[in-house]
């Protein structure tokens, strides 16, 4: 890691850590105004025998954004001067939408897109999972663009696995949602 | 060009130098790349890929089977639906060949997998073959479906899955039981989605009731295959589910469904096995051979294609 190691001196970090940022500093391509660290899909930076492993998660099972990303990250770790560069997936534990960070919220708002609630995922009592039969929110999701919480969801999915369609029935706009899983 | 452009996802999309768009032929990342795919101690690694490939098959043939569907839906909302239903289900198919392909000694990937086995060589349950004959008979058989995966993940997730009930340990394959948690997010999303429309449906107008009732009863003969406990599960104690166990709670799920409906649970036998074997053995409808053709039709074309 001869040159890894110049890369992170650059920064004035260990080269483990200066990798990390510019991986983390991916842009999601479906989300690009979120980064991958925003997302909470970057999971790991590490040394490994003088190569940098990177491992990442996907958010749902299908999600054809993982290979783009992990292209993405080798090209920038490789212009950084990293030229032995493993991507891995890591599927345990499955990825939440907790693990989206605050910036990343933020940046979701700032998007028009409502992020997940601060509620989280429905947390799970022992046995099976309880069924939905009807199509209201478990907990209210606020208009992103007027604040309103007076809002219905118009469909579970979205244009991306991770979304889903909602309404503000105060100032009628549509608006976009990451769903809570 | 600024130097953020040339990072850009959309950007390497456009590039002529890397292998990478998303069919047949691409050389696709392995879904597995880098996860410790060994078996473990004790496990039949025959039955492991056989198990993967049961469960890979169904997602694989269901997931075909509800993109046929694309473009014929009532609206845009419930095409974006059966778009990411399908993509999910896919996702799952990818990783569940993948672990079936290293498991079984052969390496075939999942491209290999898909487009290269002959109809006798699937083990998918017959339930995800036929097309659908209406709207009614596609929410109707997503609910089927979804309802029992969804109770088959939990099991194999276990409870340090999150999605699993407490105090159920999981498969004994680490992989099977990653796959399965992250799997049983998205169908319990796929449950409540078809669920909601069996209820409007079933609960609607005389017409939309009639034709839902109707739907359920050209399912449910495929019903009964999916609780019977095969060859493959009993070689793989703790590993596999038992699917016989998870009668109980599908029922109980259909039931509140079909109660909320009004719609009654037909009283059907169940679709006859051909000398005592079914879909899980290789026996499969007449259906599944044309959806076989038009699943594979380009990779046997052209077995070698890359673009």
């Amino acid at each position: 890691m001869v040159t890894a190691a110049r890369a992170g001196n650059k920064h004035g970090l260990d080269p483990v850590s200066a990798a990390r940022e510019i991986a983390g500093a991916v842009p999601d391509p479906e989300l690009p105004m979120l980064t991958v660290a925003d997302l909470g899909i970057l999971r790991d930076v590490s040394a490994e025998e003088g190569c940098l492993v990177v491992t990442i998660t996907p958010t749902y099972s299908g999600c054809p954004a993982l290979r783009e990303i992990a292209l993405d990250v080798r090209r920038r770790l490789g212009q950084a001067g990293y030229v032995d560069v493993a991507v891995r997936t890591a599927l345990a534990p499955a990825w939440s939408s907790d693990w989206i960070t605050a910036e990343g919220r933020r940046k979701l708002l700032a998007a028009g897109i409502a992020p997940p609630t601060s509620q989280g995922p429905a947390r799970r009592s022992p046995g099976p999972v309880p069924l939905t039969l009807t199509a209201a929110p478990r907990t209210p999701v606020a208009c992103p663009l007027c604040g309103s919480a007076d809002t219905a969801q118009t469909a579970a999915f979205g244009a991306t696995a991770c979304k889903a369609l909602y309404r503000c029935q105060r100032c009628h706009e549509p608006f976009e949602h990451v769903k809570d899983i | 060009m600024t130097d953020e452009d040339e990072f850009s996802a959309y950007q390497s999309l456009a590039e002529e130098t890397e292998d990478h768009r998303w069919a047949f032929g691409t050389g696709f990342t392995d879904p597995l790349a880098g996860i410790d795919t060994s078996v473990p101690d004790g496990v039949d690694a025959g039955a492991l890929a056989a198990y993967c490939l049961m469960l890979g098959d169904d997602a694989l043939v269901y997931s075909h089977r509800l993109q046929q569907w694309m473009t014929h839906m009532p609206e845009l909302e419930e095409e974006t639906a059966l778009a990411n239903i399908a993509l999910d289900l896919l996702g799952q198919a990818r990783m569940l060949l993948a672990r079936a392909g290293r498991a079984d000694g052969t390496g075939r990937d999942e491209d290999q997998l898909a487009f290269f086995r002959s109809e006798g060589e699937f083990r998918n349950v017959r339930l995800v073959e036929p097309p659908d004959g209406d709207f009614a008979e596609l929410v109707g058989r997503l609910l089927v479906f979804s309802a029992w995966r969804l109770a088959l993940f939990t099991r194999l997730a276990g409870s340090e899955g999150l999605a699993g009930p407490a105090g159920v340990a999981g498969s004994r394959d680490p992989v099977l039981a990653a796959i399965a948690a992250k799997g049983a997010k998205e169908l319990a999303y796929h449950r409540d989605y078809a669920a909601q429309w069996v209820i409007r449906l079933g609960d609607g107008t005389p017409l939309s009731h009639h034709r839902m009732q109707a739907a359920l009863a050209a399912i449910w003969p495929l019903t009964g295959e999916l609780f019977e406990t095969h060859a493959v599960e009993r070689a793989l104690p703790g590993v596999a589910a038992d699917p016989a166990e998870l009668r109980a709670e599908v029922d109980a799920v259909l039931g509140t469904v079909l109660a909320a409906a009004t719609l009654d649970r037909p009283q059907a036998a169940s679709l006859a096995r051909v000398a005592g074997r079914s879909g899980r053995d290789g026996v499969h409808t007449e259906a599944f051979g044309y959806l076989l053709a038009e699943l594979q039709s380009v990779a046997r074309a052209h077995p070698d294609a890359t673009w």
